[in-house]
């Protein structure tokens, strides 16, 4: 083990030394969350990009798109594929090496967030070439740039964000062969809404919304919730060793369900200034 | 022997500083001899150090290599049967031995180690034996060496700790005397500071921070004093 | 390398960018852009982004790789999977451990690993987006980046590859000049002292075409270097004051 990783007991103490007086180490109210950016379209080669700085956290999502055979079991649907990589370059306590389970839980977290809540519909007629044969394939790539604390929000922002201002190709069937042809023009991606993910931690017996990288490596217990725009709950995930009580459920989820109105704003936002322009990646 | 850089000069790794021989360097150079004459370059980006024919880079960035009488801020990271590990940063790594840390006889059969220190603690300790072929050795044992149980750690670039402490100490106490506050710094770039109200920790860490990214200006002293006279007063309002 | 060299690469003398035969894409440099690494710099060049990640000298894991006396330097060069054309799966290829390996070697040269046995410099490079010439940009901010991290080091490595476009050597190939022109031929020097520390090509050359391309990258890497001398210095110079020496520690 890196002794990066080993949170020290000095570190812990502070944090709750504070956390009894009724205040966070940035000044923040325990509900608050930090300041973000999102810069949309960074990408030149991906169909759709988002950078998201979220606090210190760093984070660039990707969207390809190809055309490809459906799952056998939703012939006429689209499919979706979101990876994760806690990169070395974000943090010195990140191992090369492929994905392991904390990247995988948290592609996972963000996957089914923007499943469930089919804010991009796989159903809809477009996601569909051929029915049985060919459909739109997105894989987006998630990859952490800089570790400062709530991976998970920060991921799922720059997805959906990505997701936001992804195109794809206009199709012709050529009539004689059937086969599709890609033309240059592009359409943009069908979408219906967004969803956005808000992570609340425990410290001690206090619960804390949108931990900074000191409060993540302090926590307990970890309770991630995806909410679309229209106010639906569609993905929870406890995480880590420590507990909830029902109560504390309940109260973050009321927490949860006003915050996530704010959140779910900032990606319209980010979707109409991205209208047809390209914007300056800059750290 | 010529010079070809200004005192103070901002410099980088490869660029050339003085030609000829009779030249003694410092810290942050290398010589390399061309056409049968000698040069020194710069290996670290720095200002350059210039006094009579001696040269050297003060350094603006790079890591924390031990020195034998540092003060250091450690993290236990491992315990074993009579001695510790300890986290100093950098490429060395520290080990405290029990008989450095308590006076009396230690038995590892019926004295539990960790009762004395266990992973994740902080220990503000000394090195007192470095010598790059052998993990540097800690002792708790001297005037005001202990284990830290209070206050926020924060990580500084260990280059910028003599600017952080100041001539003769001016700095840290013009920090300290501004704020009461109780500031320990270790020559690993960690700092720990306690004060009563946590936006005067807020305080002393942005005014480190502002040290830290102006260490290679002048006046900074002054600079810091009529910082942190002006924040506190926008406190108070 | 692609066969069809019947793809225009050249109007009226001009490449398909509209640069000159000589001439540089746009190119601009930060160091100390990550908070978490010891050093770091976020490259453009071109459409190429690149970021990179230093840190160390730090204690090796696993500690059987060590080496008693001197440090190792270990290098990651990464495509990130939507930095292409066709997406690229996760998993490293033979292309990324071989640039990987070069880089490495290339970084060996000017650091004075002697200093700092048994630990090790890790550097992260991940291409973001690619758009040709990826190798000699991610050595170009490894360099920096190590700077940045206050490694001591001889001096800065930089890259740039030249070509060969209908029939003529150009400087710094673009994405589709890399992929229809006659040849690419990546270079990097430490430009100070103008030793070679990376040299490839591949498509075919007559021995007075590499060196005339030998001769125009050493050119681009002048201007490159003096790019990059900027960028470390931009952190300080902006902080603009003399250091007094009487405030200085002893």
């Amino acid at each position: 083990m890196r002794s990066e990783e080993i949170v020290g007991s000095l570190e812990r103490r502070y944090l709750t030394d504070l956390l009894q007086k009724g205040k966070r180490i940035d000044n923040r109210g325990f509900f608050e969350g930090r300041s973000i950016q999102i810069i949309p379209n960074v990408i030149h080669k991906a169909e759709g990009s988002a950078m998201v700085k979220w606090g210190n956290t760093v984070v660039v999502a990707g969207v390809k798109t190809s055309v490809g055979p459906p799952f056998p079991d939703t012939p006429n649907q689209g499919v979706i594929t979101v990876n994760l990589e806690l990169s070395p370059i974000s943090s010195p306590t990140f191992e090369s090496g492929p994905p392991g389970p904390d990247a995988i839980e948290m592609a996972r977290v963000v996957d089914r967030g923007i499943r469930e809540s089919h804010v991009i519909p796989m159903m809809h007629p477009q996601m569909c070439i051929i029915p049985g044969k060919l459909v739109w394939i997105l894989f987006v790539d998630i990859y952490i740039l800089d570790d400062g604390g709530n991976l998970i929000d920060a991921s799922a922002l720059a997805a959906m964000a990505a997701l936001a201002n992804t195109r794809i190709n206009k199709v012709k069937i050529n009539e004689e062969t059937e086969e599709p042809i890609l033309l240059e023009e592009m359409d943009p991606l069908p979408r219906e809404g967004s969803v956005v993910s808000l992570t609340y931690v425990k410290i001690d017996d206090f619960i804390l919304y949108d931990p900074s990288l000191a409060e993540d490596r302090a926590k307990i217990a970890r309770f991630s919730v995806g909410i679309a725009d229209d106010g639906m709950i569609c993905s929870m995930q406890k995480g880590e060793s420590g507990v909830f009580s029902e109560e504390e459920i309940i109260t973050i989820l009321e927490k949860a369900t006003s915050r996530a109105k704010e959140l779910n704003k900032i990606i319209d936002e980010s979707s109409f200034l991205n209208e047809g322009e390209m914007f300056q990646f800059d750290f | 022997m010529r010079i070809l850089v200004s005192k103070n000069q901002l410099v980088i790794p490869g660029e050339i500083l003085a030609q000829g021989s009779g030249i003694k360097v410092g810290g942050g150079v290398f010589r390399a001899k061309k056409n049968n004459e000698t040069e020194i370059y710069a290996s670290m980006i720095g200002l350059a150090q210039v006094r009579k024919n001696r040269i050297g880079v003060v350094p603006l960035e790079g890591c924390y290599i031990p020195l034998e009488g540092d003060i250091v801020i450690g993290k236990i990271t491992r315990v074993g049967i009579t001695s510790w590990t300890v986290d100093i940063r950098g490429p060395y790594v520290g080990t405290l031995r029990v008989n450095n840390v308590v006076d009396r006889d230690f038995d590892s059969m019926n004295d539990d180690i960790n009762r004395i220190l266990t992973v994740g603690d902080i220990i503000k300790a000394q090195i007192t034996f470095f010598d790059r072929t052998r993990d540097p050795v800690l002792s708790l044992q001297g005037r005001g060496l202990h284990k830290i149980i209070n206050g926020r750690l924060i990580e500084v670039d260990p280059v910028k700790i003599p600017r952080i402490i100041g001539k003769k100490g001016s700095m840290i106490q013009l920090l300290k005397n501004m704020t009461n506050a109780q500031i320990i710094v270790g020559q690993n770039g960690r700092i720990v500071i306690s004060a009563q109200e946590l936006l005067i920790e807020n305080l002393i860490e942005l005014a480190i921070r502002k040290i830290e990214s102006e260490a290679h200006t002048s006046g900074l002293t002054d600079r810091i004093r009529d910082y942190l006279e002006e924040e506190k007063r926008l406190l108070l309002e | 390398m692609s066969e069809n060299k019947n793809a225009t690469l050249l109007e009226n003398g001009l490449r398909l960018d509209g640069r000159d035969l000589h001439e540089l894409r746009p190119i601009s440099m930060k160091t100390g852009v990550l908070d978490r690494a010891d050093g770091s710099c976020y490259l453009k060049w071109g459409n190429n982004k690149i970021l990179c990640a230093v840190y160390g000298p730090r204690e090796l894991h696993p500690k059987h790789l060590a080496q008693p006396d001197r440090a190792i330097v270990r290098v990651e060069y990464r495509l990130a999977t939507f930095s292409v054309n066709e997406r690229k799966s996760p998993a490293p290829r033979r292309r990324e451990y071989e640039l990987s390996k070069i880089i490495t070697e290339s970084l060996n040269h000017i650091l004075f690993l002697e200093k700092f046995p048994n630990g090790t410099i890790d550097v992260f490079i991940t291409v973001l987006d690619a758009d040709g010439g990826t190798r000699c940009a991610a050595l170009t901010a490894a360099s920096l980046g190590l700077a940045d991290a206050g490694i001591p080091m001889k001096g800065l490595v930089t890259g740039c590859a030249v070509g060969k476009v209908e029939d003529k050597i150009v400087v710094d190939l673009s994405d589709v000049e890399d992929k229809d022109g006659q040849g690419d031929m990546p270079v990097a020097m430490v430009y100070n002292t103008g030793e070679i520390t990376l040299l490839q090509c591949d498509g075919k050359f007559t021995a007075e075409e590499i060196t005339e391309g030998l001769k125009l990258a050493k050119e681009a890497i002048g201007k490159i270097y003096q790019m990059q001398r900027r960028a470390l210095l931009a952190k300080y110079s902006q902080i603009a004051e003399s250091y007094d020496e009487d405030e200085e520690e002893e």
